[in-house]
């Protein structure tokens, strides 16, 4: 471990190092977007927790540790690869070691026509125009530090691209493996997802560990959704103990489409998933869900932005979490209605049920309205488990641990059952038994 | 239904009135010309004949103000205050030596006072509440003194505080905003003028509502006063502040400290109708209130509530707070603000849970019209050891016209597995179907919407003690005036 002062810059020079191995050195609007965004970074440093987005989370493992891009080779075993309804070998999947793509572990067949699933390198070759047009799209904003770092160390990730009126019906599987390395290793993937007026997609991504080794990811995703189009996107993060890593999704729906997103975050010491969801077309809607469960001394952020633009639009999130140990979560959501966005509805509710009292939860729910004629409401609630509850159930003759595990789980169950897809909401459900407890607990 | 009819009333009464307190007092008046130094500092010190420990306090805080940057994370935006460009002292000028009785008060400051709606004269006949009214930047009168004095209350200027009771001034001023604070608090430690000092004893129940009434009339003038209420074990004080100041089409500065200290079961009520010059309907002018208030409660079952009417002010930026530090403290936040044409305002509360089984609670009503924009922004923190604490939170707003803004924010921090936060926040607009109802009995859709929205803020005008929920009820009516049809 290398200890650095506060002045350097993680990742400086990052692209000079790097340049000729990355995919897409060939061409000019790579290169220049890699250079615009690298200075971009520059300017802006690293977030810290004296700007506001980042008050509660602390970027500590950066300015401790030196990490790297991968460089090595890439046919590192893996023994067991997540999935849930690709088991290992059979379903659509692709597979990404410490950010870099196994054709060797992916699965790109049973597609139906009108469908592309590849890596960002191979989109890269094959249609380069196309790809320019969706990443370079100006409505998406300003992009902030990560992103431009994203943006100037991309090396790979996936895309995904459904033309118009095509239903993919079975779940595509995306894993993100990391730690697998020595020493500590930094991967930037790019994901693109594009689906076109009427098509609908759903999107598992697993983000987990197979080594030991320290890791930072620093992820970006740019969805957008043509008129009509349906996209459900679940997010599991298990991660280790020793793994960094932040997240940036940013979505575009057009008129009458749908973003449904579900989130897990169970692992990794330092985790942030931040959600910028653009409602650009009338009668678009998204639902942003989340369920956290938070042990030892690790650390998760999830950051919501929905931005309703136009009348007649819909947000709905939920984010419940327990937490125990020293573990800490942030809450930070904010609903935005545009002047005209009228008829807009927009409900936002995080819960937190604190385990021990050496838990912390930091939430700012946030609205800023500049319309007259909508309805938003948020809440926020904090505690412990109901204390009258457990008496019922232990009067009931339930012993006090599996009482406590029962008001647990029925707590997380609000958010869980708004899960449709039943396979993938089972198998959440049996994460979630297996996290609890299996001792007694004293709190 | 009787009160209802009346606010209607009242409301009509009011329909053509627009900012009644704008008039100019011309009375002559000693006035410090414009800018800062330690000069002016020792100035004000000299002025108000203060102790050298004041001075050195005073001075102590300018030197760190010098230092500090302004803040820019609030929403409301405005041009750099130029602090050389006002004046930090404006007395009117037979004051000097400050009034022993009533009959000394110059009988123009009086009237004036009269048309703001508070006879001091009469209210000395009427056994009610106990004002001291501050012009400018100097205390003028302070009615009852002998009444509240046998009783062991201590009501009078902080400036005669200071001379009178130093050792409570010395150990409590301070103490809930330090001098730096922030910007404001510490420029207001550096050049404060004047305010009311409130010390209630042990046992003490006070036998009326105290006051204090502040005015800003001279132009250019910053107005700084800081307010310390200090109510000692077992006792219970309430106390009322109003503001208003004449029409100007430049932006004056009025960033008062007002700190409350509460001991063991003790309870201050602090209600606050604020009513500077809003600026014209195209934002020329108007008071910047940026007012940092705090309480302390230290005691155990202590009690501090505050409950705000925020109707004026071209700028409203503030959040008074209460640090529960001792054991089932209490801390109460009213709040109704009213924003309309281009106003903007920043305000909310702070609770911060430090003791075991405090308890708090937040209602926030917030009303925008016009080109408005009114920002909620409020922190519950539960600290680590504060067991049991409880808190509840409801901030709504109302728009009314699609060209204002309602921003709600939130932090909410809990340590504490014991500790029980709930918040809750809606946003709406005025239903279309209750006007209708309103309309079709014949009310005219200035009065409906007046009285929706009395019936919105009903949670907190129950709070204001009764004379002022009645011109609280009016205010509302005058604030909204012109933002339907």
């Amino acid at each position: 471990m290398n200890t650095q002062t506060d002045q350097i810059l993680p990742f400086a020079g990052i692209l000079e190092q790097a340049a000729a191995s990355l995919p897409g050195a060939d061409l000019d609007w790579v290169r220049a977007m890699r250079i615009r965004s690298y200075d971009r970074y520059v300017e802006l440093g690293i977030p810290t927790v004296r700007q506001e987005a980042w008050k509660y989370t602390r970027l500590k493992t950066l300015e401790d540790t030196v990490f790297s891009p991968y460089h090595g080779d890439s046919n590192q075993t893996v023994d067991v690869l997540p999935g849930i309804h690709a088991a290992s070998g059979a379903g659509v999947r692709l597979v990404f070691v410490n950010g870099h793509f196994r054709a060797d572990l992916s699965n790109q067949e049973e597609l139906p026509a009108g469908v592309i699933l590849e890596n960002l390198a191979a989109t890269m070759i094959r249609d380069s125009n196309w790809l320019e047009s969706q990443i370079a799209n100006p409505l998406l904003g300003a992009a902030g530090s990560l992103e431009s770092l994203n943006a100037a160390a991309m090396h790979d990730g996936y895309v995904l691209h459904v033309a118009k009126n095509v239903v993919v019906v079975k779940p595509i599987e995306v894993v993100f493996v990391g730690g697998l390395s020595e020493g500590p290793v930094a991967s930037f993937p790019r994901n693109l997802i594009v689906l076109d007026e009427g098509a609908e997609a759903r999107i598992i991504v697993h983000q987990c560990s197979a080594g030991t080794d320290a890791s930072f990811s620093n992820t970006v995703s740019t969805v957008s959704l043509g008129q009509n189009a349906r996209l459900s996107l679940a997010t599991l993060q298990e991660e280790g103990d020793d793994a960094t890593s932040v997240s940036t999704t940013q979505v575009e729906c057009a008129r009458d489409s749908a973003f449904d997103s579900m989130t897990l975050s169970m692992g990794a010491q330092l985790s942030r998933t931040e959600q910028h969801v653009a409602l650009a077309g009338e009668g678009s809607s998204c639902r942003l869900d989340g369920a956290y469960l938070m042990r030892g001394s690790s650390h998760c952020d999830h950051t919501t932005l929905v931005d309703h633009l136009v009348p007649n639009t819909t947000s709905n999130e939920m984010f419940k979490g327990v937490l125990n140990d020293e573990s800490r979560a942030v809450f930070q959501g904010k609903i935005v209605v545009h002047p005209d966005a009228q008829h807009t509805d927009g409900r936002m509710l995080n819960k937190t049920m604190l385990l021990s009292d050496r838990a912390e939860i930091d939430t700012k729910p946030e609205l800023e309205i500049y319309a007259d004629d909508v309805k938003c409401a948020h809440g926020a609630t904090s505690g412990q488990l109901d204390e009258t509850a457990l008496f019922y159930l232990r009067s009931r003759g339930i012993p006090e641990a599996q009482a406590r595990n029962l008001l647990v789980q029925s707590f997380l169950g609000e958010v869980i059952e708004r899960i449709t897809d039943d396979v993938l909401r089972d198998t959440i459900t049996e994460k979630v038994v297996g996290w609890l407890p299996t001792g007694g607990q004293s709190s | 239904m009787s009160a209802t009819v009346e606010t209607v009333d009242q409301i009509t009464d009011l329909a053509d009135e627009k900012y009644k307190y704008g008039f100019v007092t011309d009375i002559e008046s000693d006035t410090l010309p414009p800018g800062l130094n330690e000069d002016t500092i020792r100035f004000i010190s000299a002025k108000k004949d203060e102790p050298e420990w004041m001075l050195e306090w005073r001075l102590k805080a300018f030197r760190h103000w010098l230092t500090l940057e302004e803040p820019d994370w609030q929403k409301p935006k405005f041009p750099k205050i130029d602090y050389q460009d006002a004046c930090y002292y404006a007395a009117p000028k037979n004051m000097k030596d400050g009034p022993q009785s009533l009959d000394e008060v110059d009988p123009e400051l009086l009237a004036t006072y009269e048309k703001l709606g508070i006879p001091l004269r009469e209210q000395e006949m009427l056994a009610g509440v106990a004002v001291d009214a501050v012009f400018d930047s100097v205390s003028v009168a302070t009615t009852f003194k002998a009444k509240l004095e046998e009783v062991g209350v201590i009501f009078c200027p902080i400036s005669e505080a200071v001379k009178r009771c130093p050792e409570l001034v010395k150990k409590y001023m301070g103490s809930v905003v330090p001098f730096n604070d922030n910007t404001y608090a510490t420029l207001n430690s550096a050049v404060f003028t004047d305010g009311s000092f409130v010390y209630i004893p042990k046992g003490v129940r006070c036998p009326m509502e105290l006051s204090t009434y502040f005015r800003i009339n001279e132009a250019n003038t910053g107005q700084f006063e800081r307010t310390l209420i200090i109510a000692d074990e077992g006792s219970y004080v309430s106390y009322l502040e109003g503001c208003t100041a004449p029409m100007r089409d430049e932006n004056q500065l009025h960033a008062a400290v007002v700190e409350l200290i509460a001991h063991d079961d003790a309870e201050i009520k602090y209600s606050t109708v604020q009513n500077w010059y809003p600026g014209d309907e195209n934002g020329v002018g108007g008071i910047y209130n940026f007012v940092t208030k705090r309480a302390a409660c230290r005691g155990r079952n202590s009690k501090v509530s505050w409950t705000q009417v925020e109707t004026g002010s071209a700028i409203t930026w503030k959040y008074p707070s209460c640090v529960l530090l001792g054991d089932n403290s209490v801390g109460e936040f009213y709040s109704i603000a009213i924003t309309n044409n281009r106003q903007m305002a920043d305000t909310g509360t702070k609770m911060i849970h430090i003791g075991k089984n405090t308890s708090s609670r937040i209602i926030s009503k917030g009303i925008s019209a016009g080109k408005s924009d009114q920002t909620y922004r409020g922190l519950v923190r539960m600290a680590g050891k504060a067991n049991g604490a409880r808190n509840y939170t409801q901030c709504d707003s109302l728009l009314i016209g699609d060209t204002c803004g309602a921003h709600t924010v939130p932090y909410i921090e809990s340590k504490n597995p014991s500790a029980v936060v709930e918040h809750e926040a809606t946003t709406s607009t005025i239903s279309e179907d209750q006007l209708f109802y309103l309309r079709q009995r014949g009310i005219d859709e200035e009065t409906a919407v007046a009285l929706i929205v009395n019936g919105f803020c009903r949670d907190v005008l129950q709070q204001l003690p009764m004379e002022f929920a009645v011109e609280a009820q009016k205010l509302v009516g005058i604030s909204l005036e012109g933002s339907v049809g």
